[in-house]
Protein backbone atom coordinates (compact mmCIF):
# COMPACT_ATOMS: atom_id res chain seq x y z
CA UNK A 1 0.00 0.00 0.00
CA UNK A 2 1.37 3.42 -0.89
CA UNK A 3 2.01 5.57 2.16
CA UNK A 4 -0.37 8.50 2.42
CA UNK A 5 0.90 11.29 4.63
CA UNK A 6 -1.03 14.50 5.27
CA UNK A 7 -0.05 17.35 7.55
CA UNK A 8 -2.72 19.76 8.84
CA UNK A 9 -0.81 22.87 9.76
CA UNK A 10 -0.62 26.66 9.85
CA UNK A 11 2.26 28.40 8.07
CA UNK A 12 3.44 30.50 11.05
CA UNK A 13 3.18 27.78 13.70
CA UNK A 14 6.56 26.92 15.17
CA UNK A 15 4.92 23.67 16.33
CA UNK A 16 3.72 22.74 12.85
CA UNK A 17 7.15 23.60 11.46
CA UNK A 18 8.68 20.87 13.62
CA UNK A 19 6.67 18.25 11.73
CA UNK A 20 7.65 19.81 8.39
CA UNK A 21 11.36 19.78 9.27
CA UNK A 22 11.19 16.16 10.43
CA UNK A 23 9.36 15.04 7.26
CA UNK A 24 11.91 16.91 5.12
CA UNK A 25 14.84 15.38 7.02
CA UNK A 26 13.47 11.93 6.24
CA UNK A 27 12.64 12.81 2.63
CA UNK A 28 8.98 11.89 3.04
CA UNK A 29 6.47 13.05 0.44
CA UNK A 30 3.32 14.43 2.02
CA UNK A 31 0.32 16.62 1.38
CA UNK A 32 0.44 19.93 3.24
CA UNK A 33 -2.95 21.39 4.15
CA UNK A 34 -3.10 24.95 5.42
CA UNK A 35 -5.75 25.49 8.10
CA UNK A 36 -7.59 28.74 8.67
CA UNK A 37 -7.43 28.86 12.45
CA UNK A 38 -10.49 31.11 12.62
CA UNK A 39 -12.47 28.60 10.56
CA UNK A 40 -11.13 25.15 11.29
CA UNK A 41 -11.89 22.39 8.78
CA UNK A 42 -14.16 19.44 9.56
CA UNK A 43 -11.15 17.22 8.94
CA UNK A 44 -9.12 18.95 11.66
CA UNK A 45 -11.99 18.79 14.14
CA UNK A 46 -12.48 15.10 13.36
CA UNK A 47 -8.78 14.24 13.50
CA UNK A 48 -8.07 16.19 16.70
CA UNK A 49 -11.37 16.36 18.60
CA UNK A 50 -9.65 16.65 21.99
CA UNK A 51 -7.59 19.79 21.32
CA UNK A 52 -8.87 20.95 17.91
CA UNK A 53 -5.35 22.23 17.15
CA UNK A 54 -2.70 21.95 14.50
CA UNK A 55 -0.38 20.30 13.74
CA UNK A 56 -2.00 16.93 13.02
CA UNK A 57 -0.14 14.28 11.04
CA UNK A 58 -2.46 11.85 9.26
CA UNK A 59 -0.66 8.66 8.24
CA UNK A 60 -2.73 6.24 6.18
CA UNK A 61 -5.87 7.79 7.66
CA UNK A 62 -4.76 7.67 11.31
CA UNK A 63 -4.15 10.95 13.16
CA UNK A 64 -1.20 11.77 15.39
CA UNK A 65 -1.40 15.01 17.41
CA UNK A 66 1.02 17.14 19.47
CA UNK A 67 4.16 18.27 17.63
CA UNK A 68 6.84 16.47 19.65
CA UNK A 69 4.79 13.26 19.58
CA UNK A 70 4.51 13.69 15.80
CA UNK A 71 8.29 14.14 15.46
CA UNK A 72 8.96 11.00 17.54
CA UNK A 73 6.42 9.07 15.48
CA UNK A 74 8.10 10.16 12.23
CA UNK A 75 11.48 9.17 13.68
CA UNK A 76 10.20 5.71 14.69
CA UNK A 77 8.30 4.88 11.51
CA UNK A 78 10.89 6.16 9.01
CA UNK A 79 13.84 4.85 10.95
CA UNK A 80 15.98 4.00 7.94
CA UNK A 81 17.52 7.45 7.55
CA UNK A 82 18.46 10.64 9.40
CA UNK A 83 17.74 9.51 12.97
CA UNK A 84 16.52 12.44 15.04
CA UNK A 85 16.78 10.83 18.48
CA UNK A 86 20.18 9.32 19.36
CA UNK A 87 20.42 5.63 20.18
CA UNK A 88 21.79 5.98 23.73
CA UNK A 89 18.93 6.08 26.31
CA UNK A 90 20.60 8.76 28.44
CA UNK A 91 21.17 11.04 25.44
CA UNK A 92 17.57 10.40 24.36
CA UNK A 93 16.39 11.44 27.83
CA UNK A 94 18.42 14.66 27.57
CA UNK A 95 16.95 15.42 24.13
CA UNK A 96 13.40 14.83 25.42
CA UNK A 97 14.03 16.89 28.55
CA UNK A 98 15.24 19.93 26.62
CA UNK A 99 12.56 19.70 23.93
CA UNK A 100 10.00 19.59 26.75
CA UNK A 101 11.73 22.63 28.33
CA UNK A 102 11.24 24.56 25.08
CA UNK A 103 7.56 23.51 25.10
CA UNK A 104 7.02 24.55 28.70
CA UNK A 105 8.85 27.85 28.55
CA UNK A 106 9.54 29.53 25.23
CA UNK A 107 6.08 29.86 23.68
CA UNK A 108 4.07 30.93 26.74
CA UNK A 109 6.63 33.52 27.79
CA UNK A 110 7.39 34.67 24.23
CA UNK A 111 3.76 35.33 23.37
CA UNK A 112 3.48 37.75 26.28
CA UNK A 113 5.80 40.03 24.33
CA UNK A 114 3.02 40.80 21.87
CA UNK A 115 -0.03 40.14 24.03
CA UNK A 116 0.84 42.27 27.08
CA UNK A 117 2.21 45.68 27.95
CA UNK A 118 3.64 47.58 30.90
CA UNK A 119 4.98 45.63 33.85
CA UNK A 120 3.74 42.25 32.58
CA UNK A 121 5.61 42.88 29.33
CA UNK A 122 8.83 43.80 31.14
CA UNK A 123 8.65 40.69 33.32
CA UNK A 124 8.04 38.50 30.27
CA UNK A 125 11.07 39.99 28.51
CA UNK A 126 13.33 39.30 31.50
CA UNK A 127 11.98 35.75 31.78
CA UNK A 128 12.46 35.05 28.08
CA UNK A 129 16.05 36.23 28.17
CA UNK A 130 16.67 33.95 31.18
CA UNK A 131 15.15 31.05 29.25
CA UNK A 132 17.41 31.73 26.26
CA UNK A 133 20.38 31.98 28.64
CA UNK A 134 19.59 28.52 30.04
CA UNK A 135 19.32 27.13 26.51
CA UNK A 136 22.58 28.78 25.48
CA UNK A 137 24.34 27.24 28.49
CA UNK A 138 22.97 23.82 27.55
CA UNK A 139 24.21 24.26 23.99
CA UNK A 140 27.68 25.24 25.19
CA UNK A 141 30.34 24.72 22.54
CA UNK A 142 28.48 21.95 20.76
CA UNK A 143 27.53 22.49 17.11
CA UNK A 144 24.03 21.18 17.82
CA UNK A 145 22.06 20.54 21.01
CA UNK A 146 22.35 16.82 20.36
CA UNK A 147 26.11 17.03 19.82
CA UNK A 148 27.77 16.54 16.47
CA UNK A 149 24.59 15.99 14.47
CA UNK A 150 21.29 17.80 14.05
CA UNK A 151 18.63 16.03 16.09
CA UNK A 152 15.39 16.04 18.05
CA UNK A 153 16.11 18.98 20.34
CA UNK A 154 17.39 21.05 17.41
CA UNK A 155 14.13 20.35 15.55
CA UNK A 156 12.15 21.31 18.66
CA UNK A 157 13.82 24.69 19.08
CA UNK A 158 15.03 25.86 15.65
CA UNK A 159 11.48 26.52 14.44
CA UNK A 160 11.31 29.37 16.98
CA UNK A 161 14.13 31.05 15.00
CA UNK A 162 11.47 32.22 12.54
CA UNK A 163 9.91 34.15 15.44
CA UNK A 164 13.15 35.74 16.72
CA UNK A 165 12.67 38.98 14.80
CA UNK A 166 9.16 39.26 16.30
CA UNK A 167 10.53 38.56 19.82
CA UNK A 168 13.34 41.08 19.33
CA UNK A 169 11.13 43.82 17.98
CA UNK A 170 8.36 43.49 20.58
CA UNK A 171 10.87 42.87 23.34
CA UNK A 172 13.31 45.56 22.24
CA UNK A 173 16.43 43.45 22.45
CA UNK A 174 18.90 41.88 20.05
CA UNK A 175 19.33 38.10 20.10
CA UNK A 176 22.73 38.49 18.44
CA UNK A 177 23.87 40.79 21.25
CA UNK A 178 22.29 38.83 24.12
CA UNK A 179 22.71 35.25 22.90
CA UNK A 180 25.19 35.03 20.03
CA UNK A 181 25.69 31.26 20.43
CA UNK A 182 22.00 30.65 19.80
CA UNK A 183 22.14 32.77 16.65
CA UNK A 184 25.26 30.92 15.45
CA UNK A 185 23.52 27.59 16.14
CA UNK A 186 20.34 28.70 14.33
CA UNK A 187 22.32 29.84 11.29
CA UNK A 188 24.14 26.50 11.29
CA UNK A 189 20.76 24.72 11.27
CA UNK A 190 19.57 27.00 8.45
CA UNK A 191 22.37 25.53 6.30
CA UNK A 192 20.27 22.38 6.23
CA UNK A 193 17.76 22.28 3.40
CA UNK A 194 15.07 20.78 5.64
CA UNK A 195 15.23 23.82 7.93
CA UNK A 196 15.84 26.52 5.32
CA UNK A 197 12.95 25.38 3.14
CA UNK A 198 10.56 25.07 6.09
CA UNK A 199 11.06 28.21 8.15
CA UNK A 200 9.09 31.18 6.89
CA UNK A 201 10.63 34.62 6.49
CA UNK A 202 11.01 36.37 9.88
CA UNK A 203 9.55 39.62 8.54
CA UNK A 204 6.38 37.81 7.41
CA UNK A 205 6.08 36.20 10.86
CA UNK A 206 6.55 39.60 12.51
CA UNK A 207 3.74 41.09 10.43
CA UNK A 208 1.50 38.18 11.42
CA UNK A 209 2.41 38.76 15.09
CA UNK A 210 1.54 42.45 14.67
CA UNK A 211 -1.93 41.30 13.70
CA UNK A 212 -2.10 39.16 16.85
CA UNK A 213 -0.99 42.12 18.94
CA UNK A 214 -3.76 44.28 17.52
CA UNK A 215 -6.28 41.61 18.49
CA UNK A 216 -4.93 41.23 22.03
CA UNK A 217 -4.29 44.87 22.84
CA UNK A 218 -6.84 46.44 20.53
CA UNK A 219 -4.23 48.81 19.14
CA UNK B 1 23.69 -0.13 47.30
CA UNK B 2 21.51 0.00 44.19
CA UNK B 3 22.80 1.73 41.07
CA UNK B 4 19.41 3.43 40.77
CA UNK B 5 18.29 6.14 43.15
CA UNK B 6 15.01 8.01 43.13
CA UNK B 7 14.59 11.43 44.69
CA UNK B 8 10.99 11.84 45.81
CA UNK B 9 8.71 13.62 48.25
CA UNK B 10 6.28 11.41 50.16
CA UNK B 11 3.13 13.26 49.12
CA UNK B 12 3.92 14.12 45.51
CA UNK B 13 2.16 12.06 42.81
CA UNK B 14 4.85 12.64 40.17
CA UNK B 15 7.66 10.62 41.77
CA UNK B 16 5.07 7.94 42.59
CA UNK B 17 4.85 7.27 38.83
CA UNK B 18 8.51 6.36 38.87
CA UNK B 19 8.10 4.15 41.96
CA UNK B 20 5.37 2.28 40.08
CA UNK B 21 7.49 1.84 36.96
CA UNK B 22 10.46 0.54 38.96
CA UNK B 23 8.29 -1.75 41.12
CA UNK B 24 6.27 -3.13 38.23
CA UNK B 25 9.47 -3.94 36.32
CA UNK B 26 11.24 -5.31 39.38
CA UNK B 27 14.17 -2.88 39.20
CA UNK B 28 16.14 -2.40 42.42
CA UNK B 29 16.44 1.15 43.64
CA UNK B 30 17.11 3.30 46.69
CA UNK B 31 14.61 5.96 47.68
CA UNK B 32 15.77 9.37 48.84
CA UNK B 33 13.04 11.45 50.47
CA UNK B 34 13.21 15.20 50.01
CA UNK B 35 11.67 17.82 52.24
CA UNK B 36 10.34 20.18 49.58
CA UNK B 37 10.46 23.13 51.96
CA UNK B 38 14.16 22.48 52.48
CA UNK B 39 15.60 20.94 49.33
CA UNK B 40 18.90 19.15 49.54
CA UNK B 41 21.96 20.49 47.73
CA UNK B 42 22.06 17.16 45.88
CA UNK B 43 18.59 17.70 44.42
CA UNK B 44 19.48 21.24 43.36
CA UNK B 45 22.65 19.95 41.76
CA UNK B 46 20.88 17.13 39.90
CA UNK B 47 17.89 19.20 38.75
CA UNK B 48 19.12 22.77 38.49
CA UNK B 49 16.54 23.72 35.84
CA UNK B 50 13.36 22.93 37.81
CA UNK B 51 14.69 22.01 41.29
CA UNK B 52 11.89 19.45 41.59
CA UNK B 53 11.22 15.80 42.27
CA UNK B 54 11.30 13.25 40.79
CA UNK B 55 14.92 12.86 39.79
CA UNK B 56 16.20 9.44 38.81
CA UNK B 57 19.89 8.90 39.32
CA UNK B 58 21.30 6.02 37.30
CA UNK B 59 25.01 5.24 37.64
CA UNK B 60 25.46 8.79 38.89
CA UNK B 61 23.67 10.48 35.95
CA UNK B 62 20.45 12.40 36.68
CA UNK B 63 17.24 12.38 34.66
CA UNK B 64 14.36 14.76 35.47
CA UNK B 65 10.71 15.17 34.42
CA UNK B 66 8.52 12.16 35.15
CA UNK B 67 7.49 11.33 31.57
CA UNK B 68 11.11 11.61 30.38
CA UNK B 69 12.16 9.30 33.24
CA UNK B 70 9.46 6.72 32.35
CA UNK B 71 10.71 6.57 28.74
CA UNK B 72 14.29 6.25 30.00
CA UNK B 73 13.35 3.32 32.27
CA UNK B 74 11.52 1.62 29.41
CA UNK B 75 14.50 2.02 27.05
CA UNK B 76 17.25 1.17 29.50
CA UNK B 77 15.72 -1.97 31.04
CA UNK B 78 14.39 -3.36 27.77
CA UNK B 79 14.28 -6.95 28.95
CA UNK B 80 12.28 -6.19 32.09
CA UNK B 81 8.61 -6.89 31.55
CA UNK B 82 5.96 -5.72 31.44
CA UNK B 83 6.64 -3.16 28.72
CA UNK B 84 5.20 0.21 29.54
CA UNK B 85 4.89 1.21 25.89
CA UNK B 86 3.63 -0.95 23.01
CA UNK B 87 5.89 -1.87 20.10
CA UNK B 88 3.76 -0.33 17.35
CA UNK B 89 4.71 3.34 16.66
CA UNK B 90 1.07 4.44 16.31
CA UNK B 91 0.06 2.86 19.62
CA UNK B 92 3.12 4.45 21.23
CA UNK B 93 2.09 7.86 19.89
CA UNK B 94 -1.40 7.33 21.33
CA UNK B 95 -0.01 6.36 24.77
CA UNK B 96 2.17 9.49 24.75
CA UNK B 97 -0.80 11.59 23.63
CA UNK B 98 -3.01 10.44 26.50
CA UNK B 99 -0.21 10.89 29.03
CA UNK B 100 0.37 14.47 27.87
CA UNK B 101 -3.39 15.13 27.83
CA UNK B 102 -3.57 13.99 31.44
CA UNK B 103 -0.82 16.33 32.58
CA UNK B 104 -1.82 19.30 30.41
CA UNK B 105 -5.58 19.17 30.98
CA UNK B 106 -6.94 16.77 33.61
CA UNK B 107 -4.43 17.35 36.38
CA UNK B 108 -4.55 21.17 36.39
CA UNK B 109 -8.36 21.23 36.13
CA UNK B 110 -8.96 18.72 38.94
CA UNK B 111 -6.42 20.64 41.03
CA UNK B 112 -8.29 23.91 40.29
CA UNK B 113 -11.60 22.29 41.26
CA UNK B 114 -9.99 21.15 44.51
CA UNK B 115 -8.39 24.42 45.60
CA UNK B 116 -11.01 26.90 44.43
CA UNK B 117 -14.43 27.68 45.76
CA UNK B 118 -17.77 28.94 44.49
CA UNK B 119 -18.02 29.91 40.85
CA UNK B 120 -14.31 29.27 40.13
CA UNK B 121 -14.70 25.74 41.43
CA UNK B 122 -17.86 25.17 39.37
CA UNK B 123 -16.16 26.34 36.18
CA UNK B 124 -13.08 24.21 36.80
CA UNK B 125 -15.28 21.18 37.43
CA UNK B 126 -17.25 21.73 34.21
CA UNK B 127 -14.02 22.00 32.23
CA UNK B 128 -12.59 18.91 34.00
CA UNK B 129 -15.69 16.89 33.11
CA UNK B 130 -15.57 18.06 29.48
CA UNK B 131 -12.07 16.66 29.23
CA UNK B 132 -12.66 13.52 31.30
CA UNK B 133 -15.31 12.51 28.77
CA UNK B 134 -12.50 11.74 26.30
CA UNK B 135 -10.82 9.48 28.83
CA UNK B 136 -14.12 7.69 29.52
CA UNK B 137 -14.48 6.93 25.81
CA UNK B 138 -10.87 5.78 25.52
CA UNK B 139 -11.43 3.25 28.33
CA UNK B 140 -14.17 1.40 26.43
CA UNK B 141 -13.32 -2.29 26.16
CA UNK B 142 -10.09 -1.91 28.13
CA UNK B 143 -9.09 -2.84 31.64
CA UNK B 144 -6.18 -0.41 31.53
CA UNK B 145 -5.19 2.23 28.97
CA UNK B 146 -2.22 0.00 28.21
CA UNK B 147 -4.51 -3.03 27.64
CA UNK B 148 -4.39 -5.99 30.03
CA UNK B 149 -1.56 -4.56 32.09
CA UNK B 150 -0.70 -1.12 33.38
CA UNK B 151 1.13 1.03 30.81
CA UNK B 152 2.66 4.45 30.27
CA UNK B 153 -0.64 6.35 30.16
CA UNK B 154 -2.03 4.47 33.20
CA UNK B 155 1.01 5.44 35.27
CA UNK B 156 0.50 9.07 34.25
CA UNK B 157 -3.17 9.04 35.32
CA UNK B 158 -2.52 6.87 38.38
CA UNK B 159 -2.76 9.82 40.78
CA UNK B 160 -6.53 9.89 40.08
CA UNK B 161 -6.96 6.49 41.74
CA UNK B 162 -5.68 7.79 45.03
CA UNK B 163 -5.93 11.56 45.25
CA UNK B 164 -9.44 12.15 43.88
CA UNK B 165 -11.09 10.58 46.93
CA UNK B 166 -8.71 12.52 49.20
CA UNK B 167 -9.61 15.79 47.45
CA UNK B 168 -13.33 14.94 47.53
CA UNK B 169 -13.25 14.30 51.26
CA UNK B 170 -11.39 17.54 52.00
CA UNK B 171 -13.32 19.85 49.67
CA UNK B 172 -16.69 18.19 50.30
CA UNK B 173 -17.45 17.98 46.58
CA UNK B 174 -17.81 15.10 44.13
CA UNK B 175 -15.15 15.47 41.47
CA UNK B 176 -15.82 12.27 39.51
CA UNK B 177 -19.31 10.80 39.79
CA UNK B 178 -20.55 7.26 39.10
CA UNK B 179 -23.22 8.21 36.59
CA UNK B 180 -21.05 10.22 34.24
CA UNK B 181 -17.81 8.25 34.54
CA UNK B 182 -18.48 4.57 35.32
CA UNK B 183 -15.52 3.28 33.27
CA UNK B 184 -13.13 5.80 34.79
CA UNK B 185 -14.18 4.84 38.31
CA UNK B 186 -13.71 1.16 37.47
CA UNK B 187 -10.27 1.95 36.05
CA UNK B 188 -9.41 3.89 39.22
CA UNK B 189 -10.37 0.90 41.36
CA UNK B 190 -8.38 -1.53 39.19
CA UNK B 191 -5.34 0.71 39.33
CA UNK B 192 -5.67 1.20 43.10
CA UNK B 193 -5.57 -2.58 43.57
CA UNK B 194 -3.08 -3.49 40.86
CA UNK B 195 -0.20 -5.75 41.92
CA UNK B 196 2.94 -3.89 43.01
CA UNK B 197 0.99 -0.63 42.95
CA UNK B 198 -1.31 -1.24 45.90
CA UNK B 199 1.66 -1.38 48.30
CA UNK B 200 2.93 2.06 47.32
CA UNK B 201 0.11 4.39 48.36
CA UNK B 202 1.12 6.91 51.02
CA UNK B 203 -0.98 6.71 54.22
CA UNK B 204 -4.42 8.21 53.57
CA UNK B 205 -4.73 10.14 56.82
CA UNK B 206 -1.34 11.79 56.24
CA UNK B 207 -2.41 12.75 52.70
CA UNK B 208 -5.65 14.24 53.98
CA UNK B 209 -3.83 16.35 56.58
CA UNK B 210 -1.21 17.45 54.08
CA UNK B 211 -3.60 18.47 51.30
CA UNK B 212 -6.10 20.01 53.67
CA UNK B 213 -3.37 22.29 55.06
CA UNK B 214 -2.18 23.10 51.53
CA UNK B 215 -5.73 23.94 50.41
CA UNK B 216 -6.30 26.21 53.42
CA UNK B 217 -3.05 28.07 52.72
CA UNK B 218 -3.97 28.56 49.06
CA UNK B 219 -7.52 29.70 49.86
CA UNK B 220 -6.18 32.19 52.40
CA UNK B 221 -3.93 33.67 49.71
CA UNK B 222 -6.80 34.24 47.27
CA UNK B 223 -7.67 37.91 46.69
CA UNK B 224 -11.10 38.64 48.26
Amino acid sequence: MAEKVVLLDFWASMFGMRGRVALAEKGIKYEYREEDLKNKSDLLLRMNPVHKKIPVLIHNGKPICESLIIVQYIDEVWNDKSPLLPSDPYKRAQARFWADFVDKKVYDTGRKLWSTKGEEHETAKKELLEIFKTLEEELGEKPYFGGETFGFMDVAFVTFYSWFYAFETFGEFSMEAEHPKIIAWAKRCMQKESVAKTLPDQQKVYEFALGLRKRFLGE
Amino acid sequence: MAEVKLFRAWSSPFPLRIVWALEVKGIEYDMIYEDLSNKSSMLLQYNPVYKKVPVLLHKGKPISESLVILEYIEETWKSKTPSLLPGDPYQRAMARFWAKFGDDKILPLIWEAFIKQGKDQEEALIAAHENLKYLEVELRGKKFLGGETVGFADLTFGWLANLVSVFEEIAGVTLIDHEKFPLLLTWMKNFMDAPKIRETWPPRDKLINHFRALRETLIAKEPK
